[in-house]
């Protein structure tokens, strides 16, 4: 036999499981989040053990703008999902490329941070240990917000295209978890590096 | 292949031509030719890390030889090991998990199909770019080529000053690429489970293979990935300069260790759940006993996976940590023995009152509770970390740990084969054969891995090329290294059993094993979409409650 | 094949099993547990004996267990065999029991709470151990593949074998050994006179021993530290009192003026040898490579890879690489003349 019934005790109860999307970007979220306190861990543990070179303080200037811009983008985000699942498709692309733009604003806030402490201060990731931990964390961090940014982009010319609609809400979701998550990380790296590591 | 395609009366089906054959199997999404694959790879990969350890029995075998130079000898149980729990435990592992898990739940496929082909590939790949490095590597200083700086590649040996060349980072890099492979899979089996049970199968009425997976799955998302980090910051410091085990510049080599052992020993139970699974569900079919305390089974496991997370550092205790590290770690240690106990117990309730049938996949499962029983009561003993002082780096723990995964995962594994080998394959592998293989590989097994504790009490440290004579080691490195070639013997009759029965073993139908769980309810092998209709069940047996409908499962769970 | 053979037989394979081990080490060791010289159950020092008395515990305990369930296991197997009058017809579908369950839970944790207890008793005894008086103090530095140790109070420098005074338990007179490391890891391990503690680089560590007994106590390097790991051994020589003075005193001496080496000396210095090698009182001050001050009072070269004898004083400066392959001293490549005249030299380093 290649079917197996039995009877079931309440055949039209409905018979509901979580979606698998977002048991997915779950389950990604907490790979990656093992991987970040990996990278933590080693910035804490270094801290003050550079033998040489400049250290947090006499370098680092705490981004602020730069932090509110990416944080928002969180809030923009979710705001573009809500619009999506009602339907609202221009403000949901409206709402979407505000996205795109703050997370890129970030991307550039800390492209001209590192040229500042390469070219100002001549801090390297070889230069001490502060500066091998500091550009692996914010490396690593600025490395997911750009391959986020890469895949809300791609949506983003699906969507101008028209090709995004209602029934893409659930997958929309997913990756705006994801950007919740980037956002996240950038909360405890920021304390980690700039408030705790001074 | 046995065809899966379902025939139409009254036509013919023409024989593919075999490239057409081949572009199906390299293309594949299906979940039961992924796990296949992952299986055959697995193999593969066996024979190679067996000969890998026979060059290093070879040269074990008296005092001073000169089979292999010190330069290939240090690569050869690098390769070893790195081989065998990467491209070999961990991959055949998801091999049968890919294959199991949709069929045990009633489902079509894994949640993801083409993330569990990208996986498999990825995993591949990592392997065969760690073979490339006998080609394109060159090892501590420039004498070999594979990587030769041990499978945990410990800091500073694994920094460019220590190795120059690029074997350690064929390593690394391997490592990395197969890593992500078996992410994805994690969360493919996660959401799998969690997402595409069929009606009825609430999470207490999986079966226990399924709810290993699941919590194997989930220490995976947690322990790869601090290898996968690690290496990423191997890889900054060997390339961009980067200083993070460089201890000249106030790094730390034993950072590396922490962060190695926290992936390194969650590793080791995400070997052993699934093997516990396979037990759990060989051991009551041919009992035929319903497992003895399922709740507790889960939980127990589920136990297992937490306090196995808060142990790493007994890998550890010599390096100097304060007397309240070394006693922390001890306790989580033994702790951890508690629930595991707790199984071994449950599955001799399980055969308790039972009628046990000794067929080959009953056998091996026994002999798993036996050495399990061992190693774990070996692992105490080391757990007591001033114990652990004179036995750690020594030939005591290569013994215990080749006690787990020889003696308990790969004869957990055997059983697997020979319950599931008529499932995949709709051929029953031959019984004489496997007795045959299964004696002989408990004789060698024995001969060597319980003699191997002998020369670790006796002071002979690991990973060394050769040894002086007159230490009392001579006699019982050579006995270790017959009963390494007596398991070459005998996996070499397995071999032959998987390729002849193929062959010419008898048909197996839907269930030869008279068991209870839902792959037994479709055709050997299953089909291509698994179950025409999307079964539906009342209990964790559902096959029972249908052979037994006067006294179902349903009534008393 | 029968059932009733196919359990007989696994019996009698079980139990032959359980037996092997213990004829194995009957077989390998005809004079009982003293030594081979690295056993861990023929413990000479204080650490090495309460590491072995806590083992014996351990192993107790352990065995226990592994009696109480191997029991369990092999009675369940004989005794509900199936036989061929049960086909057709399932036992009793037992599915827990919850009493059983506890009982087997709260067993188990008794067990590790009291073996926690006896062994966090011993973590403390031995590695928070206070130093007394007559301690003796000793800076171990590992290498790759070779040992420095230094006795910084009495100005002693020298390499591979260790002295160190026997301790009598009424005045104890333990050598406390701080461990650093030059390169990789390693670890240092005697067995009989203490478990293992590793050399890591910028990560020192500290281990002791107090040898209740003269002789000499054989160990070696155990963790992998590179090519030649294998043939990185230890001598520990512990020495009564007035050996132990005399040694002292030969080694604070600075090394032998042998007229007859000139030529030798000349070599030796005019070559790159100074770079890597000392010798106390002259030019030499090289740290790369084993002081050479009194290597004649040695009686091993190349870490325990040979013995100290002409002949391979000789092949060694020729070419290490021909007893230790993938040691760091390159081969000299000096003429016959030169290296005989090198050879001469060191043999006046008493």
């Amino acid at each position: 036999m290649s079917a197996v019934t039995t009877s079931f005790p309440n055949p039209a109860a409905e018979w509901r499981l979580p979606y698998r999307g977002k048991v997915a970007m779950a389950c990604l979220i907490i790979a990656e989040s093992a991987i970040f306190t990996i990278f933590v861990v080693a910035y804490l543990f270094y801290l003050g053990k550079s033998v040489t070179g400049p250290t947090p303080r006499e370098v680092l200037e705490t981004p602020i703008f730069y932090t509110i811009c990416l944080l928002s983008s969180s809030l923009t985000i979710h705001l573009a999902a809500k619009c999506l699942a009602r339907g609202i498709g221009f403000a949901f692309l409206g709402f979407w490329l505000l996205t795109i733009a703050l997370g890129g604003l970030f991307l550039y806030g800390t492209a001209r941070e590192w040229y500042r402490l390469i070219y100002e201060h001549g801090l390297t990731i070889s230069t001490n240990l502060f500066g091998t931990t500091y550009y692996s964390l914010v490396g690593l961090h600025a490395f997911h917000v750009t391959a986020g940014l890469i895949m809300l982009v791609t949506v983003a010319v699906f969507g101008l295209s028209g090709r995004v609609g209602e029934k893409h809400s659930g997958r929309i979701n997913v990756l705006s978890m994801y950007w919740h998550f980037v956002d996240a990380v950038w909360v405890v790296v920021f304390t980690v590096v700039y408030v705790l590591g001074r | 292949m046995v065809s899966n395609a379902i025939p139409i009366p009254g036509t013919q089906i023409e024989a593919r031509p075999w490239v057409d054959e081949l572009h199906q199997w390299v293309t594949t999404v299906d979940h039961k030719r992924l796990g296949i694959l992952y299986i055959a790879s697995a193999l593969m990969f066996l024979a190679i890390g067996g000969v890998e350890a026979l060059i290093i029995r070879i040269q074990l075998m008296r005092p001073h030889n000169d089979f292999v130079s010190p330069e290939v000898f240090n690569r050869m149980f690098t390769m070893h090991g790195t081989t065998m729990i990467f491209f070999v435990a961990m991959p055949v592992l998801f091999g049968f998990a890919n294959y199991l898990v949709p069929l045990m739940i009633g489902a079509r496929d894994m949640a993801f199909p083409r993330l569990n082909a990208f996986s498999f590939w990825l995993s591949f790949l990592g392997g065969l770019l760690l073979y490339f490095s006998f080609v394109g590597g060159s090892g501590l200083y420039g004498a070999g080529s594979a990587p030769d700086v041990g499978w945990w590649s410990y800091a500073p040996l694994g920094a460019r000053a220590f190795s120059p060349g690029h074997s350690s980072d064929y390593w690394t890099l391997a490592l990395l690429v197969s890593g992500f492979g078996s992410i994805g899979t994690a969360i493919n089996i996660i959401a799998t489970i969690l997402c595409l049970r069929c009606p009825g199968m609430k999470i207490n009425r999986m079966p226990l293979l399924v709810w290993m997976n699941l919590v194997m799955a989930g220490m995976v998302l947690l322990a790869i990935t601090p290898l996968s980090a690690a290496q990423i910051m191997l890889l900054i410091d060997r390339y961009l300069g980067g200083h993070f085990f460089d201890t000249q510049a106030g790094g730390s080599a034993v950072l590396w260790m922490h962060f190695f052992w926290i992936f390194g020993h969650p590793e080791v139970y995400v070997l052993i759940i699934p093997c516990f699974a396979f037990t759990s569900e060989i051991i009551p079919v041919f009992s035929r006993k319903p497992i003895f305390g399922y709740p507790v089974m889960v939980a127990a496991t589920v136990c297992i996976a937490f306090v196995s997370m808060s142990v790493w550092a007994h890998h550890m205790f010599t390096i100097g940590m304060n007397s309240y590290a070394n006693s922390f770690f001890t306790l989580t240690t033994m702790a951890v023995g508690v629930p595991t106990g707790i199984k071994i117990f449950n599955w001799i309730g399980t055969m308790w009152g039972g009628r046990i049938q000794f067929k080959t996949a009953m056998l091996f499962s026994i002999a798993f509770l036996f050495q399990f029983l061992i190693a774990g009561l070996t692992g105490i003993m080391m757990a007591a970390s001033p114990f652990d002082w004179q036995l750690s780096l020594s030939y005591f723990v290569v013994a215990h740990f080749h006690y787990v995964i020889v003696g308990g995962i790969l004869f957990a594994l055997f059983a697997a084969f020979y319950y599931w080998y008529p499932k995949m394959t709709g051929r029953m592998l031959s019984e004489r054969l496997g007795k045959l293989h299964f004696w002989l590989f408990l004789i060698g097994f024995h001969m060597t891995f319980d003699v191997m504790h002998i020369p670790g009490i006796l002071g002979m440290p690991r990973r060394i090329y050769t040894y002086e004579p007159g230490r009392g080691w001579d006699t019982l490195n050579f006995i270790i290294t017959i009963g390494a070639f007596i398991q070459a013997l005998a996996i070499l009759v397995f071999l032959a059993n998987l390729v002849i029965s193929y062959v010419k073993g008898a048909r197996a139908g839907n269930d030869p094993w008279d068991a209870w769980t839902l792959e037994w309810s479709i055709s050997s092998p299953p089909p291509a979409y698994n179950f025409a209709t999307v079964p539906t069940v009342a209990s964790r047996r559902p096959l029972w409650d249908l052979k037994h409908p006067e006294d179902p499962d349903s009534r008393y769970e | 094949m029968p059932r009733k053979t196919s359990t007989l037989r696994f019996l009698a394979q079980t139990i032959l099993l359980l037996f092997w081990p213990a004829m194995t080490v009957w077989a390998s060791d005809p004079k009982g547990s003293s030594s081979n010289g690295t056993n861990i159950f023929a413990p000479a020092s204080t650490p090495a004996k309460s590491i072995a008395d806590l083992s014996v515990f351990v192993l107790v305990i352990t065995g226990i267990i592994f009696v109480v369930v191997l029991t369990l296991l092999l009675y369940s197997v004989i005794k509900f065999r199936g036989r061929a009058t049960d086909a057709g017809r399932e036992p009793a579908q037992v599915y827990g029991s919850t009493q059983i369950e506890v009982a087997w839970t709260i067993i188990p944790i008794l067990v590790v709470v009291v073996l926690f207890l006896a062994t966090a008793r011993v973590i403390h005894a031995i590695q928070d151990a206070p130093e007394p008086a007559g301690t003796l103090d000793v800076i171990a530095i590992g290498h790759q593949y070779w040992w420095e140790f230094r006795y910084p109070k009495l100005g002693i420098v020298t390499a591979n074998e260790l002295h160190i005074p026997v301790s009598d338990p009424s005045h104890p007179t333990p050598t406390f050994v701080q461990l650093l490391s030059a390169d990789t890891d390693h670890s240092f391990w005697v067995p009989e006179l203490a478990g293992k503690t590793d050399l890591i680089p910028n990560h020192p560590n500290r281990m002791w021993m107090d040898p209740q007994r003269t002789g000499v106590f054989l160990g070696q390097c155990a963790q992998y530290c590179g090519t030649q790991h294998a043939k990185m051994l230890l001598r520990v020589s512990v020495d009564g009192p007035e050996d132990f003075a005399a040694w002292v005193r030969a080694q604070q001496n600075l090394a032998v003026e042998d007229t007859g080496a000139i030529a030798g000396k000349r070599v030796f210095e005019s070559n790159a040898c100074m770079n890597c090698h000392a010798v106390a009182g002259t030019a030499a001050d090289g740290r790369f490579g084993p002081d050479l001050t009194h290597l004649m009072s040695r009686t091993t070269i190349g870490a325990g890879a040979a013995k100290n004898t002409h002949d391979n004083l000789r092949l060694w400066i020729q070419d290490p690489s021909a007893i230790k392959p993938g040691s760091l001293m390159p081969a000299m490549k000096l003429s016959d003349a030169d290296l005989d005249a090198v050879v001469s030299y060191m043999e006046t380093l008493r």
